[in-house]
Protein backbone atom coordinates (compact mmCIF):
# COMPACT_ATOMS: atom_id res chain seq x y z
CA UNK A 1 0.00 0.00 0.00
CA UNK A 2 0.98 3.50 -0.93
CA UNK A 3 1.33 5.47 2.88
CA UNK A 4 1.31 9.30 2.45
CA UNK A 5 1.04 12.18 5.13
CA UNK A 6 -0.45 15.20 4.88
CA UNK A 7 1.68 18.21 4.43
CA UNK A 8 1.39 20.88 6.90
CA UNK A 9 -1.24 23.42 6.79
CA UNK A 10 0.65 26.15 6.57
CA UNK A 11 2.12 25.09 3.63
CA UNK A 12 -0.89 23.67 1.82
CA UNK A 13 -2.29 27.38 2.51
CA UNK A 14 0.14 29.01 0.88
CA UNK A 15 -0.11 26.62 -2.19
CA UNK A 16 -3.72 27.58 -3.09
CA UNK A 17 -4.32 30.66 -1.46
CA UNK A 18 -4.47 32.86 -4.62
CA UNK A 19 -7.74 30.96 -6.12
CA UNK A 20 -10.51 32.32 -6.25
CA UNK A 21 -12.12 28.38 -6.33
CA UNK A 22 -10.43 24.92 -5.29
CA UNK A 23 -11.55 21.59 -5.73
CA UNK A 24 -10.18 19.56 -2.76
CA UNK A 25 -10.07 15.75 -4.36
CA UNK A 26 -9.66 12.55 -2.03
CA UNK A 27 -8.44 9.36 -3.11
CA UNK A 28 -10.34 6.62 -1.79
CA UNK A 29 -7.75 3.63 -1.47
CA UNK A 30 -4.45 3.38 -0.21
CA UNK A 31 -3.87 6.99 1.46
CA UNK A 32 -7.39 6.65 2.95
CA UNK A 33 -6.68 3.55 4.47
CA UNK A 34 -3.86 5.60 6.52
CA UNK A 35 -6.46 8.41 6.81
CA UNK A 36 -4.23 10.86 5.31
CA UNK A 37 -6.30 11.44 1.82
CA UNK A 38 -9.53 9.86 1.40
CA UNK A 39 -12.98 11.59 0.91
CA UNK A 40 -13.17 12.07 4.06
CA UNK A 41 -10.01 13.67 4.78
CA UNK A 42 -11.02 15.41 2.09
CA UNK A 43 -14.06 17.07 3.47
CA UNK A 44 -12.36 17.79 6.80
CA UNK A 45 -9.29 19.59 4.85
CA UNK A 46 -12.06 21.51 2.47
CA UNK A 47 -13.47 23.07 6.04
CA UNK A 48 -10.27 23.90 7.46
CA UNK A 49 -9.46 25.72 4.06
CA UNK A 50 -12.51 27.76 4.46
CA UNK A 51 -12.40 28.65 7.71
CA UNK A 52 -8.61 30.11 6.63
CA UNK A 53 -10.38 32.13 4.11
CA UNK A 54 -13.01 33.16 5.61
CA UNK A 55 -10.22 34.52 8.39
CA UNK A 56 -8.13 36.20 6.23
CA UNK A 57 -11.41 37.43 4.48
CA UNK A 58 -10.80 36.42 1.18
CA UNK A 59 -13.73 35.07 -1.42
CA UNK A 60 -13.06 31.41 -2.17
CA UNK A 61 -15.55 28.65 -3.27
CA UNK A 62 -13.75 25.81 -1.69
CA UNK A 63 -15.76 22.65 -2.70
CA UNK A 64 -14.45 18.90 -2.10
CA UNK A 65 -15.13 15.21 -3.88
CA UNK A 66 -13.00 12.44 -4.55
CA UNK A 67 -12.91 9.34 -6.41
CA UNK A 68 -11.72 5.50 -5.24
CA UNK A 69 -8.72 5.98 -7.48
CA UNK A 70 -6.98 8.63 -8.78
CA UNK A 71 -4.16 6.38 -10.89
CA UNK A 72 -6.92 5.09 -13.23
CA UNK A 73 -8.49 6.37 -15.65
CA UNK A 74 -12.37 5.28 -15.47
CA UNK A 75 -12.70 5.93 -11.46
CA UNK A 76 -12.66 9.96 -13.13
CA UNK A 77 -15.94 9.40 -15.02
CA UNK A 78 -18.08 10.40 -11.49
CA UNK A 79 -16.48 13.24 -11.21
CA UNK A 80 -16.07 14.52 -14.69
CA UNK A 81 -18.09 17.63 -14.24
CA UNK A 82 -16.63 18.80 -10.50
CA UNK A 83 -12.81 18.31 -12.13
CA UNK A 84 -14.05 20.44 -15.13
CA UNK A 85 -15.59 23.55 -13.66
CA UNK A 86 -12.46 23.82 -11.18
CA UNK A 87 -10.25 26.54 -11.10
CA UNK A 88 -7.41 24.79 -9.68
CA UNK A 89 -7.17 21.29 -7.64
CA UNK A 90 -5.62 20.02 -4.63
CA UNK A 91 -5.46 16.52 -4.63
CA UNK A 92 -5.09 14.39 -1.42
CA UNK A 93 -3.64 11.09 -3.62
CA UNK A 94 -0.13 9.89 -3.49
CA UNK A 95 2.31 12.01 -6.21
CA UNK A 96 0.86 9.01 -8.54
CA UNK A 97 -2.44 10.85 -8.20
CA UNK A 98 -1.64 14.31 -8.92
CA UNK A 99 0.45 13.67 -11.87
CA UNK A 100 -2.26 11.68 -13.32
CA UNK A 101 -4.75 14.99 -12.75
CA UNK A 102 -2.38 17.58 -14.04
CA UNK A 103 -1.81 15.09 -17.12
CA UNK A 104 -5.68 14.93 -17.75
CA UNK A 105 -6.10 18.54 -17.35
CA UNK A 106 -3.52 20.44 -18.72
CA UNK A 107 -4.74 23.68 -17.82
CA UNK A 108 -5.72 23.37 -14.43
CA UNK A 109 -3.47 24.15 -12.04
CA UNK A 110 -3.26 20.68 -9.12
CA UNK A 111 -1.56 20.75 -5.78
CA UNK A 112 0.00 18.21 -3.90
CA UNK A 113 -1.97 18.05 -0.42
CA UNK A 114 0.15 15.01 1.24
CA UNK A 115 4.26 13.76 1.35
CA UNK A 116 3.64 10.12 -0.49
CA UNK A 117 6.49 8.99 2.66
CA UNK A 118 6.64 5.20 1.20
CA UNK A 119 5.35 1.91 0.46
CA UNK A 120 4.05 -0.19 3.85
CA UNK A 121 1.88 -2.53 5.63
CA UNK A 122 -0.68 -1.65 8.42
CA UNK A 123 1.07 -2.60 11.60
CA UNK A 124 -2.29 -1.39 13.41
CA UNK A 125 -5.09 1.30 12.34
CA UNK A 126 -2.33 3.80 13.44
CA UNK A 127 1.11 2.62 12.87
CA UNK A 128 2.42 2.23 9.24
CA UNK A 129 5.85 0.87 8.12
CA UNK A 130 8.12 1.16 5.39
CA UNK A 131 8.47 -2.38 3.54
CA UNK A 132 9.26 -1.66 0.12
CA UNK A 133 11.27 0.55 -2.11
CA UNK A 134 10.00 -0.75 -5.74
CA UNK A 135 13.86 -1.56 -6.37
CA UNK A 136 12.88 -4.35 -9.56
CA UNK A 137 14.79 -6.95 -8.90
CA UNK A 138 12.78 -8.66 -5.05
CA UNK A 139 15.60 -10.22 -3.69
CA UNK A 140 13.26 -11.26 -0.38
CA UNK A 141 13.79 -15.58 -1.68
CA UNK A 142 17.19 -15.31 -0.48
CA UNK A 143 16.93 -12.67 3.12
CA UNK A 144 14.24 -15.02 4.28
CA UNK A 145 11.36 -12.22 3.78
CA UNK A 146 12.81 -9.58 5.41
CA UNK A 147 13.79 -6.85 2.54
CA UNK A 148 17.31 -5.11 3.41
CA UNK A 149 16.86 -2.42 0.34
CA UNK A 150 13.21 -0.78 2.58
CA UNK A 151 14.33 -1.81 6.07
CA UNK A 152 18.05 -1.15 6.22
CA UNK A 153 19.46 2.02 6.70
CA UNK A 154 22.02 1.38 4.65
CA UNK A 155 20.45 -0.98 2.06
CA UNK A 156 23.52 -3.38 2.81
CA UNK A 157 22.63 -6.92 1.25
CA UNK A 158 25.62 -8.75 3.45
CA UNK A 159 24.62 -7.25 7.01
CA UNK A 160 24.03 -6.46 9.26
CA UNK A 161 26.71 -3.43 9.94
CA UNK A 162 28.74 -2.42 12.91
CA UNK A 163 25.88 -0.37 14.35
CA UNK A 164 23.47 -2.65 15.13
CA UNK A 165 22.58 -3.35 19.16
CA UNK A 166 20.21 -5.63 20.94
CA UNK A 167 18.14 -5.85 17.67
CA UNK A 168 17.80 -1.76 17.36
CA UNK A 169 19.57 0.12 14.19
CA UNK A 170 22.23 2.44 14.88
CA UNK A 171 20.17 5.50 13.63
CA UNK A 172 16.80 4.84 15.96
CA UNK A 173 16.53 2.93 18.90
CA UNK A 174 13.08 2.88 17.30
CA UNK A 175 13.90 1.07 14.61
CA UNK A 176 14.44 -2.97 14.42
CA UNK A 177 17.84 -3.89 12.46
CA UNK A 178 16.36 -5.68 9.17
CA UNK A 179 19.96 -7.99 9.26
CA UNK A 180 18.62 -8.91 12.99
CA UNK A 181 15.42 -9.91 11.77
CA UNK A 182 16.89 -11.67 8.48
CA UNK A 183 19.23 -13.69 11.07
CA UNK A 184 16.14 -14.45 12.79
CA UNK A 185 13.75 -15.28 10.49
CA UNK A 186 17.07 -17.70 8.66
CA UNK A 187 17.64 -19.54 12.06
CA UNK A 188 13.71 -19.92 12.29
CA UNK A 189 13.83 -21.53 8.89
CA UNK A 190 16.75 -23.52 9.95
CA UNK A 191 18.70 -22.04 6.82
CA UNK A 192 21.18 -20.05 9.14
CA UNK A 193 24.64 -21.24 7.17
CA UNK A 194 22.59 -19.12 4.01
CA UNK A 195 23.76 -16.20 6.20
CA UNK A 196 27.22 -16.84 4.95
CA UNK A 197 26.61 -16.84 1.05
CA UNK A 198 28.07 -13.74 0.11
CA UNK A 199 24.63 -11.43 -1.79
CA UNK A 200 25.79 -10.50 -5.46
CA UNK A 201 26.40 -6.82 -6.40
CA UNK A 202 22.91 -5.27 -6.82
CA UNK A 203 21.90 -4.16 -10.87
CA UNK A 204 20.61 -0.96 -9.75
CA UNK A 205 19.85 -0.68 -13.02
CA UNK A 206 16.37 -2.01 -12.55
CA UNK A 207 15.53 0.69 -9.88
CA UNK A 208 14.82 3.96 -10.43
CA UNK A 209 18.34 4.48 -11.24
CA UNK A 210 17.77 3.27 -14.43
CA UNK A 211 15.39 5.56 -15.28
CA UNK A 212 11.50 5.62 -14.94
CA UNK A 213 10.57 2.13 -15.03
CA UNK A 214 7.02 1.14 -17.20
CA UNK A 215 5.65 -1.90 -18.66
CA UNK A 216 3.27 -3.34 -20.93
CA UNK A 217 1.43 -6.18 -21.00
CA UNK A 218 1.98 -8.06 -24.51
CA UNK A 219 -1.21 -9.62 -25.27
CA UNK A 220 -2.88 -6.01 -25.47
CA UNK B 1 57.19 -15.25 2.21
CA UNK B 2 54.96 -14.77 -0.44
CA UNK B 3 53.55 -10.98 -1.18
CA UNK B 4 50.92 -10.39 -3.56
CA UNK B 5 51.81 -6.31 -3.05
CA UNK B 6 54.24 -4.24 -1.95
CA UNK B 7 52.27 -3.55 1.03
CA UNK B 8 54.51 -3.06 4.26
CA UNK B 9 51.97 -4.35 6.59
CA UNK B 10 51.88 -7.02 4.13
CA UNK B 11 55.24 -8.20 4.70
CA UNK B 12 54.93 -7.27 8.68
CA UNK B 13 52.42 -9.60 8.76
CA UNK B 14 53.94 -12.56 6.61
CA UNK B 15 57.47 -12.10 8.39
CA UNK B 16 55.44 -13.40 11.19
CA UNK B 17 55.38 -10.21 13.52
CA UNK B 18 53.04 -8.16 15.26
CA UNK B 19 52.23 -5.27 13.43
CA UNK B 20 50.77 -2.26 14.13
CA UNK B 21 49.20 0.35 12.51
CA UNK B 22 47.28 3.72 13.37
CA UNK B 23 44.92 6.00 12.41
CA UNK B 24 44.77 10.11 11.24
CA UNK B 25 41.65 12.12 10.93
CA UNK B 26 41.76 14.44 8.13
CA UNK B 27 41.32 18.50 8.98
CA UNK B 28 37.86 20.12 8.26
CA UNK B 29 39.91 22.61 5.72
CA UNK B 30 41.94 22.53 2.68
CA UNK B 31 44.80 23.11 4.56
CA UNK B 32 46.71 19.62 4.54
CA UNK B 33 49.75 20.67 7.15
CA UNK B 34 47.71 19.36 10.48
CA UNK B 35 46.88 15.33 8.69
CA UNK B 36 50.75 15.86 8.11
CA UNK B 37 51.98 16.15 11.68
CA UNK B 38 49.99 14.01 12.79
CA UNK B 39 51.36 11.57 10.37
CA UNK B 40 54.76 12.45 11.80
CA UNK B 41 54.16 12.03 15.19
CA UNK B 42 53.64 8.75 15.04
CA UNK B 43 55.36 7.25 12.05
CA UNK B 44 58.20 5.66 13.44
CA UNK B 45 56.27 3.64 16.33
CA UNK B 46 54.21 1.91 13.24
CA UNK B 47 53.85 0.17 10.39
CA UNK B 48 50.99 1.72 8.28
CA UNK B 49 49.22 4.43 8.82
CA UNK B 50 44.73 4.62 8.44
CA UNK B 51 43.65 7.68 6.99
CA UNK B 52 39.96 8.16 7.79
CA UNK B 53 36.76 8.84 4.98
CA UNK B 54 34.63 11.13 6.77
CA UNK B 55 34.16 9.60 9.49
CA UNK B 56 31.30 9.97 11.48
CA UNK B 57 29.75 11.03 8.16
CA UNK B 58 31.50 14.58 9.24
CA UNK B 59 32.77 16.60 5.76
CA UNK B 60 36.51 16.38 5.71
CA UNK B 61 39.46 16.98 3.70
CA UNK B 62 39.26 13.75 1.80
CA UNK B 63 41.00 10.56 2.35
CA UNK B 64 42.43 9.68 -0.87
CA UNK B 65 44.18 13.04 -1.08
CA UNK B 66 45.24 12.63 2.92
CA UNK B 67 47.15 9.48 1.64
CA UNK B 68 48.63 11.24 -0.70
CA UNK B 69 50.20 14.32 1.64
CA UNK B 70 51.46 11.48 3.80
CA UNK B 71 52.30 8.70 1.18
CA UNK B 72 54.67 11.85 -0.43
CA UNK B 73 56.27 12.19 3.21
CA UNK B 74 57.44 8.61 2.48
CA UNK B 75 55.26 7.15 5.06
CA UNK B 76 52.71 4.27 4.60
CA UNK B 77 49.18 5.05 4.44
CA UNK B 78 45.94 2.84 4.66
CA UNK B 79 43.10 4.40 2.55
CA UNK B 80 39.80 3.65 4.44
CA UNK B 81 36.92 4.12 1.99
CA UNK B 82 33.34 3.70 3.08
CA UNK B 83 30.93 3.32 0.65
CA UNK B 84 28.03 5.87 2.28
CA UNK B 85 29.48 8.48 -0.11
CA UNK B 86 30.30 7.02 -3.52
CA UNK B 87 28.93 4.60 -6.23
CA UNK B 88 30.83 1.96 -7.90
CA UNK B 89 32.20 4.16 -10.71
CA UNK B 90 33.69 6.48 -7.90
CA UNK B 91 34.81 3.54 -5.89
CA UNK B 92 36.76 1.88 -8.40
CA UNK B 93 37.96 5.57 -10.08
CA UNK B 94 39.44 6.18 -6.60
CA UNK B 95 41.21 3.21 -6.23
CA UNK B 96 43.22 3.47 -9.61
CA UNK B 97 43.59 7.36 -7.96
CA UNK B 98 45.28 5.49 -4.78
CA UNK B 99 47.21 2.87 -6.77
CA UNK B 100 48.66 5.53 -9.00
CA UNK B 101 50.24 7.25 -6.20
CA UNK B 102 51.85 4.23 -4.87
CA UNK B 103 49.22 3.73 -2.05
CA UNK B 104 49.36 -0.29 -0.87
CA UNK B 105 46.89 -0.75 1.62
CA UNK B 106 43.06 -0.02 2.04
CA UNK B 107 40.06 -0.72 4.03
CA UNK B 108 36.63 -0.94 2.84
CA UNK B 109 33.71 -0.06 5.14
CA UNK B 110 30.20 1.10 5.27
CA UNK B 111 30.62 3.92 6.61
CA UNK B 112 28.33 5.58 9.70
CA UNK B 113 25.03 6.52 8.76
CA UNK B 114 25.01 10.18 7.66
CA UNK B 115 22.38 11.12 9.92
CA UNK B 116 25.51 11.19 12.71
CA UNK B 117 26.93 13.97 10.59
CA UNK B 118 26.77 17.57 9.89
CA UNK B 119 25.26 16.72 7.19
CA UNK B 120 21.66 14.80 7.72
CA UNK B 121 19.76 15.87 5.06
CA UNK B 122 22.38 14.25 2.46
CA UNK B 123 21.90 11.45 0.17
CA UNK B 124 23.54 8.13 0.99
CA UNK B 125 24.70 5.82 -2.11
CA UNK B 126 25.32 2.41 -0.80
CA UNK B 127 25.48 1.08 -4.36
CA UNK B 128 27.62 -1.57 -2.69
CA UNK B 129 27.91 -2.71 1.00
CA UNK B 130 31.39 -3.27 2.45
CA UNK B 131 31.42 -7.02 1.51
CA UNK B 132 31.31 -5.94 -2.27
CA UNK B 133 33.77 -3.60 -1.53
CA UNK B 134 36.20 -5.97 -0.55
CA UNK B 135 35.04 -7.82 -3.22
CA UNK B 136 35.60 -4.98 -5.90
CA UNK B 137 38.82 -4.22 -5.05
CA UNK B 138 40.37 -7.73 -5.65
CA UNK B 139 38.43 -8.63 -8.69
CA UNK B 140 40.23 -5.09 -9.75
CA UNK B 141 43.56 -6.62 -8.27
CA UNK B 142 43.79 -10.19 -9.06
CA UNK B 143 41.59 -10.91 -12.57
CA UNK B 144 42.62 -7.30 -14.06
CA UNK B 145 39.27 -6.21 -14.39
CA UNK B 146 36.47 -3.62 -13.76
CA UNK B 147 32.94 -4.62 -12.39
CA UNK B 148 31.46 -3.62 -15.58
CA UNK B 149 34.14 -6.49 -16.47
CA UNK B 150 36.74 -4.57 -19.24
CA UNK B 151 40.52 -4.97 -18.36
CA UNK B 152 42.11 -2.64 -16.66
CA UNK B 153 45.81 -2.52 -18.51
CA UNK B 154 47.72 -1.34 -15.26
CA UNK B 155 45.77 -3.20 -12.52
CA UNK B 156 45.88 -1.82 -8.78
CA UNK B 157 47.52 -3.78 -6.54
CA UNK B 158 46.52 -3.03 -2.78
CA UNK B 159 46.20 -4.73 -0.34
CA UNK B 160 42.65 -5.46 1.09
CA UNK B 161 41.81 -5.00 4.54
CA UNK B 162 37.78 -4.94 6.38
CA UNK B 163 36.44 -4.20 9.82
CA UNK B 164 34.85 -6.25 12.28
CA UNK B 165 32.81 -5.77 14.91
CA UNK B 166 32.70 -8.19 17.69
CA UNK B 167 30.57 -6.47 19.62
CA UNK B 168 27.75 -5.58 17.46
CA UNK B 169 24.57 -7.96 17.54
CA UNK B 170 23.89 -10.15 17.07
CA UNK B 171 26.77 -12.10 18.53
CA UNK B 172 25.76 -15.45 16.76
CA UNK B 173 26.89 -14.30 13.70
CA UNK B 174 29.78 -12.31 14.13
CA UNK B 175 32.14 -15.29 13.38
CA UNK B 176 30.15 -16.18 10.12
CA UNK B 177 30.28 -12.59 9.03
CA UNK B 178 34.65 -12.20 9.60
CA UNK B 179 34.06 -16.02 7.04
CA UNK B 180 31.94 -14.02 4.56
CA UNK B 181 34.50 -10.82 4.53
CA UNK B 182 37.20 -13.53 4.05
CA UNK B 183 35.55 -15.15 1.66
CA UNK B 184 34.83 -12.03 0.00
CA UNK B 185 38.63 -11.03 0.14
CA UNK B 186 40.03 -9.70 3.22
CA UNK B 187 43.60 -9.81 4.38
CA UNK B 188 43.87 -8.27 7.07
CA UNK B 189 40.98 -6.89 9.83
CA UNK B 190 40.95 -3.62 12.18
CA UNK B 191 38.56 -4.26 14.73
CA UNK B 192 36.14 -2.15 16.59
CA UNK B 193 37.91 -0.67 19.94
CA UNK B 194 37.86 -3.65 22.19
CA UNK B 195 37.56 -2.37 26.13
CA UNK B 196 35.27 -6.06 26.75
CA UNK B 197 38.48 -8.47 26.42
CA UNK B 198 36.37 -11.47 27.83
CA UNK B 199 33.74 -10.64 24.81
CA UNK B 200 36.42 -10.29 22.29
CA UNK B 201 38.56 -13.45 23.46
CA UNK B 202 35.64 -15.14 23.08
CA UNK B 203 35.43 -13.95 19.22
CA UNK B 204 38.35 -15.01 18.74
CA UNK B 205 38.13 -18.34 19.80
CA UNK B 206 35.05 -19.00 17.60
CA UNK B 207 37.79 -17.33 14.88
CA UNK B 208 40.57 -19.72 15.79
CA UNK B 209 37.83 -22.64 15.87
CA UNK B 210 37.35 -21.93 12.39
CA UNK B 211 40.61 -21.73 11.33
CA UNK B 212 39.53 -18.25 10.20
CA UNK B 213 42.89 -16.90 12.10
CA UNK B 214 44.99 -18.56 9.25
CA UNK B 215 42.74 -16.80 6.31
CA UNK B 216 43.13 -13.35 7.32
CA UNK B 217 45.13 -11.16 9.57
CA UNK B 218 43.29 -9.69 12.86
CA UNK B 219 44.16 -6.58 14.54
CA UNK B 220 42.49 -5.52 17.64
CA UNK B 221 41.52 -1.92 17.63
CA UNK B 222 42.82 0.01 20.93
CA UNK B 223 41.45 3.15 21.63
CA UNK B 224 43.01 4.87 25.05
CA UNK B 225 40.47 6.73 27.20
CA UNK B 226 41.35 10.50 28.10
CA UNK B 227 38.55 10.14 30.62
CA UNK B 228 35.74 9.05 32.08
CA UNK B 229 33.49 11.49 30.31
CA UNK B 230 35.24 9.85 27.26
CA UNK B 231 34.50 6.35 28.45
CA UNK B 232 30.97 6.98 29.47
CA UNK B 233 30.08 9.03 26.00
CA UNK B 234 31.40 6.03 24.24
CA UNK B 235 28.95 4.07 26.08
CA UNK B 236 26.07 5.69 25.57
CA UNK B 237 26.84 7.56 22.20
CA UNK B 238 28.47 5.22 19.89
CA UNK B 239 27.34 3.60 17.66
CA UNK B 240 28.81 -0.45 17.88
CA UNK B 241 30.56 0.25 21.09
CA UNK B 242 30.96 -2.11 24.21
CA UNK B 243 32.27 -0.29 26.75
CA UNK B 244 31.95 -2.30 30.46
CA UNK B 245 31.20 -0.73 33.99
CA UNK B 246 34.15 -1.81 35.02
CA UNK B 247 35.91 0.21 33.09
CA UNK B 248 34.25 2.94 33.88
CA UNK B 249 35.02 2.51 37.49
CA UNK B 250 38.29 2.37 37.32
CA UNK B 251 38.37 5.71 35.42
CA UNK B 252 36.17 7.31 38.16
CA UNK B 253 38.09 5.56 40.37
CA UNK B 254 41.45 8.04 39.60
CA UNK B 255 41.39 11.74 40.01
CA UNK B 256 40.72 14.04 37.45
CA UNK B 257 44.22 14.95 36.20
CA UNK B 258 45.11 11.22 36.40
CA UNK B 259 42.67 9.78 33.99
CA UNK B 260 44.57 10.20 30.68
CA UNK B 261 47.66 8.72 32.41
CA UNK B 262 45.20 5.74 33.39
CA UNK B 263 43.69 5.36 30.05
CA UNK B 264 47.03 4.90 28.80
CA UNK B 265 47.97 1.66 31.12
CA UNK B 266 44.08 0.47 30.46
CA UNK B 267 45.45 0.24 26.67
CA UNK B 268 48.95 -0.77 27.85
CA UNK B 269 47.79 -3.41 29.29
CA UNK B 270 44.66 -4.99 26.89
CA UNK B 271 47.33 -4.93 24.27
CA UNK B 272 49.75 -6.84 26.63
CA UNK B 273 46.99 -9.38 27.18
CA UNK B 274 45.58 -9.72 23.81
CA UNK B 275 48.83 -10.22 21.81
CA UNK B 276 49.09 -13.56 23.69
CA UNK B 277 45.47 -14.13 22.50
CA UNK B 278 45.94 -16.99 19.75
CA UNK B 279 45.35 -15.64 16.21
CA UNK B 280 45.67 -11.96 17.16
CA UNK B 281 48.05 -10.48 14.22
CA UNK B 282 48.96 -6.99 15.63
CA UNK B 283 47.05 -3.73 17.06
CA UNK B 284 45.45 -1.10 15.49
CA UNK B 285 45.77 1.95 17.74
CA UNK B 286 43.51 4.78 17.00
CA UNK B 287 44.14 7.50 19.52
CA UNK B 288 41.80 10.27 18.43
CA UNK B 289 43.14 13.44 18.11
CA UNK B 290 45.78 12.37 20.77
CA UNK B 291 48.16 10.93 18.40
CA UNK B 292 50.72 12.26 19.90
CA UNK B 293 49.97 9.43 22.50
CA UNK B 294 50.53 6.47 20.14
CA UNK B 295 54.25 6.69 20.74
CA UNK B 296 53.99 5.73 24.26
CA UNK B 297 51.80 3.12 23.92
CA UNK B 298 53.57 1.13 21.24
CA UNK B 299 56.75 1.37 23.71
CA UNK B 300 55.25 0.26 26.90
CA UNK B 301 53.45 -2.31 25.16
CA UNK B 302 57.22 -3.82 23.82
CA UNK B 303 56.18 -3.32 20.17
CA UNK B 304 59.17 -0.94 19.49
CA UNK B 305 61.25 -0.50 17.43
CA UNK B 306 58.86 -1.41 14.91
CA UNK B 307 60.52 -3.84 11.39
CA UNK B 308 62.39 -2.69 9.03
CA UNK B 309 63.01 -3.95 5.35
CA UNK B 310 65.21 -3.03 2.82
Amino acid sequence: MIVGQQKPFEEIWGMVKDHKQLTVFGCNTCVAVCQQGGNKEAEILASLLRMRATQEGLDMDIKSGGIERQCEHPFFESAKDLLDRSEAVLSMACGIGVQFIASKYMTTPVYPALNTTFLGDVQTDWHFTEKCQACGDCILGITGGVCPVSRCAKRLFNGPCGGSAKGKCEISKDLDCAWQLVVDRLEALGKLDDYEKLAPIKDWSKDRAGGPRSFKLEDF
Amino acid sequence: MELKTKSKLEKVFKSGQLAVTSECGPPRSSDPEHIIKKGHIIKNHVDAINITDNQTSVTRLCSLASCIHLKLEGMEPVLQMVVRDRNRIALQSDILGAASFGINNMLCLSGDHQSFGDHPKAQNVFDLDSMQLIQTVRHMRDEGKFLGGEEIKVPPNLFVGAAANPFADPFKIRVPRLAKKIAAGAEFIQTQCVYNLEKFELWMKGVVERGLHEKVFIMPGITPMRSVGMAKYMARAVPGMDVPEELIKRLSGVPKEKQAEEGITIAVEAIQRLREVKGVAGFHIMAIEWEDKVPEIVERAGLYPRPKFD
